[in-house]
């Protein structure tokens, strides 16, 4: 077990909705996957420090209140100043259509809307991890 | 023979006879029928003996003990339930818009979004507001923004829902100030702060002080209304988040009445009359898909808060044992495939909450789960609850389905569930403890994983979601905050920070401070004080901050 895939899910901004942030981390965690969720309130800059020290090789991003387009580049342009642009972002929550391509542009590798299943997610880490190799 | 050996011996012949034949040759559709909370569905319910003669003291009448039938005695033959909608957004100017047109659409009363910088005491200019300003709803910093959100809007007239939980006091706070400007009376004002502090560590998230100081704010607010501001609901005891985050019916109300139980001992701890605060206090549930089992859950919140009152508080005052509460349809429940379909789930969900006794209602929007609604899905929302009201015949008659066999047994099974976590959060010292150590969340999640994977293992069926998918265009038209709204606020905030009299404000400011150190003041007159002189939310949430410490979370997975 050389290549145990490790996974920060993390709620930027003030959103307190968790309920899928917490669902998709422990089903990720049964799932064999190392999961760490940072809990609600975190800052970009803590999400990326977090994700720097615990050496995750993904960081998902849940956000229901609307200040994806905000936060979640922020983090991509943390990472990359970190010079850790190699940790994977996708992002999950209420995210409009008509925004998903920016994010998807600058940097975000996948978004995942309202009503997607868990072998969804799975299916792209495991893609993800596949072209790696 | 009595009445229930007869019953139950015609039914077992029943089942051997003609439900056998049939069973034998097409068996049923599953293995066992349960509720949406996995309570488990009579194939049949029967009646008993016992139901007549339980009759009064479970079922009562209409405004009498115990309210299982609603609490007043003319119900909607008297009036309609206020049909409220949440709403704001962006800046105050554009939510005053919006209450404005929903009073024209007729809507009876406003219910008050504000963003969650708000929510959590940072003005716009804060750091941590980045990204958050006017998305969720209005953006209010200062009590100029609060003028805005009412012009024009007659304070005496409606009555006025706000949802806001750390920081109530000083929305409150702002609210009497637009009032005194507006020449009206504090003791005219009618309406409702959420002021629920203990759920936002369960399920919402907007806290920001730790429980104790938290709960302190809570029955100055309690204090100060019952003399100054008597026709405010001095909280709004909340189920709906805990709902949301995936608990069952059961836990929605266990959990929501022992937060209830925790304020009832805190106000009383600090040497209030029960009977002083006890009829302001407000409640607020979720209404889910499941019809039956949802009327239930109502019937039964309403009977155990009122043993609860009477039995455990010795309250003496009928409306003190009054469950009076506010519902809106289940926000996850709605679906982003096929959004159409979610007038319908909101529809069934508005039935449930009248058949089950509300007193005022928000409806929800197709399009929520892919942003934030328009103004014509809200429209259809509220046409929802005006067409239950006067189409649908259900509001003649009283709590109709009483003495349905299924409806009250399981209004029974609920509540007995319901004691039973009442009583271990009792073992476990409160509901302040069972947060802090996390079981009550646990329970949520739990809930809510079960849950997921029923879905994802389609035992569980979300038509569109998981069976009767169609190919879709991506929706159109979703609402859009202006994204630069931030520094319109900050430019707000600026104005108002160079227009108001600087040093009355750092002084109030000090007072509030020396006033907060000490734990038996009643915070609220300093609050206000701030408020009037133009302090802004965050100055005044800052200054609690650096005296009570913030809450940090208790995280479990």
């Amino acid at each position: 077990m050389t290549d145990i895939v490790r996974i920060l899910i993390a709620k930027p901004g003030l959103d307190g909705h968790d309920r899928g942030a917490k669902y998709i981390a422990r089903a990720l965690k049964e799932n064999g996957y190392e999961v760490i969720y940072t809990g609600l309130r975190q800052t970009p800059e803590s999400i990326v420090k977090t994700a720097i020290q615990e050496d995750v090789n993904y960081i998902g991003l849940s956000l229901l209140s609307g200040a994806h387009n905000e936060l979640f580049p922020q983090v991509i342009d943390l990472l990359k100043k970190n010079e850790a642009d190699d940790i994977v972002v996708f992002g999950g929550g209420v995210i409009p259509e008509d925004d998903i391509a920016s994010l998807m542009e600058k940097g975000v590798k996948a978004i995942f809307t309202p009503g997607t299943s868990i072998k969804e997610v799975i299916s792209f880490i495991e893609n993800n991890e596949k072209k790696n190799k | 023979m009595s009445f229930d050996k007869k019953m139950d011996e015609k039914f077992q012949k029943w089942e051997s006879t003609t439900l056998k034949k049939v069973t034998d040759r097409f068996p049923e559709r599953k293995q066992e029928f349960v509720t949406n909370s996995w309570i488990p569905s009579d194939r049949v319910s029967l009646p008993k003996s016992s139901d007549l003669e339980n009759y009064m003291e479970k079922l009562g009448l209409p405004g009498e003990y115990p309210y299982t039938r609603g609490v007043q005695p003319t119900m909607y033959r008297g009036r309609f339930w206020t049909m409220r909608q949440y709403a704001g957004f962006g800046t105050a100017e554009e939510s005053n818009k919006r209450y404005r047109y929903l009073l024209d659409q007729g809507q009876t009363g406003l219910s008050i979004a504000f963003d969650l910088p708000t929510q959590i005491g940072y003005d716009s200019s804060d750091s941590m507001s980045i990204g958050e300003v006017g998305k969720v709803g209005v953006a209010v910093d200062t009590l100029k923004d609060m003028e805005i959100l009412f012009d024009k809007i007659p304070l005496d007239k409606i009555s006025t829902s706000m949802t806001i939980n750390a920081p109530a006091s000083v929305l409150l706070a702002f609210y009497i100030a637009v009032a005194e400007k507006q020449g009206i009376a504090k003791n005219k004002l009618t309406g409702t702060i959420q002021n629920d502090i203990l759920k936002e560590y369960i399920a919402r998230g907007t806290y920001i002080f730790p429980p104790r100081p938290s709960l302190r704010l809570i029955t100055n607010i309690f204090d100060y209304c019952s003399k100054e501001v008597p026709k405010w609901n001095t909280i709004s005891i909340s189920g709906y988040h805990i709902r949301e985050a995936g608990s069952t019916a059961v836990q929605e109300v266990a959990f929501t009445l022992a937060d209830g139980i925790e304020y009832v001992k805190s106000a009383i701890a600090t040497g209030l009359d029960v009977d002083k605060f006890a009829g302001r206090l407000s409640f607020f549930f979720n209404s889910h898909n499941d019809l039956l089992e949802e009327i239930a859950k109502f019937r039964a919140a309403r009977r155990i808060w009122a043993k609860i009152m009477k039995e455990k508080f010795n309250a003496k005052n009928d409306k003190s044992l009054m469950l009076r509460f506010h519902t809106q349809t289940g926000g996850s429940t709605l679906t982003a495939q096929q959004p159409d379909n979610n007038v319908v789930r909101v529809a069934m969900q508005t039935l449930a909450a009248v058949l089950g006794g509300t007193q005022s209602l928000h409806t929800n929007s197709k399009d929520e789960a892919l942003g934030l609604p328009t103004e014509d899905s809200v429209r259809v929302a509220l046409r929802t609850q005006q067409i239950i009201a006067h189409e649908s015949g259900v509001t003649n008659s009283i709590d109709p389905l009483a003495g349905s066999y299924y409806v009250e047994n399981l209004t029974d099974i609920i509540e007995k569930e319901v004691w039973k976590y009442l009583d271990k959060i009792e073992k476990i010292g409160g509901m302040v403890y069972a947060i802090e150590q996390g079981y009550v969340q646990k329970e949520i999640q739990d809930s809510a994983y079960n849950y997921q994977r029923e879905v994802e293992e389609e035992q569980r069926i979300i038509v569109g979601v998981n069976k009767f998918t169609s190919k879709e265009e991506p929706p159109r038209d979703i609402l859009k905050v202006n994204p630069n709204l931030r520094e319109v606020q900050i430019r707000k905030i600026n104005e108002v920070k160079n227009s108001r009299n600087n040093e009355m404000v750092q002084n109030c400011l000090k007072v509030l401070k020396e006033k907060a150190e000490q734990p038996d003041l009643n915070l609220m007159p300093f609050i206000l004080d701030a408020a009037r002189e133009y302090a802004t939310l965050g100055e005044i949430c800052g200054v609690l901050r650096g005296v009570f410490g913030e809450y940090q979370e208790s995280i479990v997975l």
